[in-house]
């Protein structure tokens, strides 16, 4: 216990000194959150604009999708802020700098999240707040407490799950000292996936996102449980409710990986 | 004109040398284009009103929006930007010729090359296997190929704009990626410009933006008529016309308050 508090308030020092670094220039701060927030708006002004031409998609109204898109672009933004320090971790098995990593007594997944905490991310995320609360003022939802914890749960289990794939993405750097781009396709592609109802995509796809990289699976059922929809795939209640968990069990998996790529290590000796 | 000819064909060489991102930028478009046409056959599923577009032709027209995705005005000519950052700019004072056209034809070459790379094998995968329909019509195709000519001029003016804007604002990249998402957005990439509102439509054909993708993009699906071709290729020439004696107007003022220090 004593160890996790080390290492939570480690990781708080490391969002202080990203804090005051970033804020040495505010302008351009305060104009790179605003950016990213229109940037992820425009986004959603284009779902609302299929949805004003076609009605509804595969059943789901505005409102119901947009709680869907609210849940997965928090997540993803939440993993984007704290886990941008592993995006850039090629350049730094390239320059040798990681070999400084492997001298402090300290985890090397959390100095390499730390050594880069993104803060501008807050436009994303913050957009994708605005956009789940209108969805649930516009929604017949009882927001009961089960209700909002699932929402937060599912939330969390999304960033849980987008920082594996940055994990993971990252790791490849041991073996190729590039981080493989496809991955890309996979993070922001996923994001794009899963903020429309599954049902949508065909049987392949669908599988590929509920059990290969299961952001569905942590996004998608939790929505159906809020939501009180019944689901066309036929899944439980009880299984909605379990799904978030999905997301951490994958960052863990992806840890793991890490630590394997970590004693697989050999410095390019720059 | 030579010797800015001279620039666009070194330029595209050069471009050409970096196929593995090509690769890379044609798998994950692939994947892109697969999500997006999903999701569109799931909206037209849910109607049962008439569209101002079939779904066939908006099939179509995504796998467009992704093959040419280049066409837009996303990036800056990184090395450009360099320059302006680090001062070095200042010995492109010193070339013997006029400063606006030899970076309008970097650019342009540096939005092309990309542009026909990664264009080249997603028209051909997803022609034959994913639902891109061929051309309307010979002609059809020719108007296509003539206004994605205009549209790289056109898509080159909007980068200098943001290059040069660069001169007062170093740490633009906020700006430059909102402008380039602007463009994304109002030139049909994230939903075809047919399918907006009605009431948006007159706004979105006067707007500079349309002549990027939509416009190439109709004329080979034969939903924008030949007849209108003469109209629409002027559009895009003349907005062309209009950004670059911005660009320039602005190229000038900048450079007049340019100090270049020594050392």
């Amino acid at each position: 216990m004593a160890k996790l508090q080390d290492t939570l308030l480690l990781y708080a020092r490391y969002v202080g000194v990203s804090v005051r670094s970033q804020m040495q220039y505010r302008a351009s701060f305060v104009m790179l959150t605003f950016a990213t927030m229109l940037i992820s708006g425009l986004e959603f002004v284009a779902t609302w604009a299929l949805f004003d031409r076609f009605g509804s998609l595969a059943g789901w109204t505005l409102p119901e999708a947009a709680l869907l898109y609210g849940l997965v672009n928090m997540a993803f933004a939440l993993a984007e802020g704290w886990a941008r320090g592993f995006d850039e971790f090629g350049q730094m098995v390239k320059s040798g700098g990681f070999d400084r990593l492997l001298l402090r007594p300290r985890s090397t997944a959390l100095q390499v999240a730390g050594h880069h905490v993104q803060l501008m991310r807050i436009g994303r995320l913050a957009q994708g707040a605005v956009v789940f609360i209108w969805a649930a003022t516009r929604l017949q939802v009882a927001w009961s407490p089960p209700r909002v914890l699932l929402c937060l749960l599912a939330i969390a289990g999304g960033a849980a799950l987008f920082s594996g794939l940055m994990v993971l993405q990252a790791t490849f750097a041991f073996w190729s000292t590039e981080s493989l781009e496809v991955f890309n396709t996979v993070t922001y592609g996923g994001v794009e996936t899963t903020q429309y109802p599954l049902t949508v995509y065909r049987d392949g796809f669908r599988r590929f996102f509920t059990y290969v990289v299961p952001l569905a699976t942590v996004t998608y059922y939790p929505a159906l449980a809020v939501l009180g929809r019944s689901d066309p795939l036929g899944s439980s209640l009880s299984f909605q409710y379990a799904s978030p968990l999905f997301g951490f069990l994958f960052l863990i998996v992806c840890l793991r990986v890490w630590n394997l790529g970590v004693r697989h290590y050999h410095s390019t000796g720059s | 004109m030579r010797p800015y000819l001279a620039i666009v064909s070194a330029g595209v060489r050069v471009m050409l040398q970096y196929r593995a991102a090509a690769a890379a930028g044609f798998a994950t478009q692939l994947f892109w284009g697969w999500i997006r046409v999903a999701i569109f056959g799931a909206f037209y599923a849910s109607s049962s009103a008439t569209q101002p577009m079939s779904l066939e032709d908006t099939i179509s027209y995504l796998w467009l929006t992704q093959a040419l995705l280049l066409l837009l005005p996303f990036r800056l000519d990184s090395d450009l930007v360099a320059m302006i950052r680090d001062g070095t700019v200042a010995y492109e004072l010193t070339r013997p010729a006029d400063l606006y056209w030899y970076w309008f034809s970097r650019t342009l070459a540096s939005r092309t090359a990309p542009m026909l790379l990664r264009a080249g094998p997603l028209l051909l995968v997803s022609g034959l296997f994913f639902g891109l329909a061929a051309p309307d019509s010979l002609s059809a195709l020719a108007a296509f190929l003539v206004s994605v000519g205009a549209a790289l001029l056109l898509s080159s003016a909007f980068t200098m704009l943001m290059s040069i804007s660069l001169l007062w604002t170093i740490a633009g990249d906020g700006i430059s990626r909102l402008i380039s998402m602007i463009a994304q957005f109002l030139s049909g990439s994230y939903v075809p410009l047919p399918l907006f509102p009605q009431w948006a439509q007159p706004a979105l054909a006067l707007l500079p933006f349309a002549g990027l993708t939509d416009t190439p993009f109709r004329l080979y699906l034969g939903h924008l008529p030949l007849s209108s071709f003469p109209t629409a290729i002027a559009h895009q020439l003349l907005w062309t016309a209009v950004l670059v004696l911005v660009g320039r107007l602005a190229l000038a003022r900048g450079l007049r308050r340019m100090v270049v220090q020594g050392g």
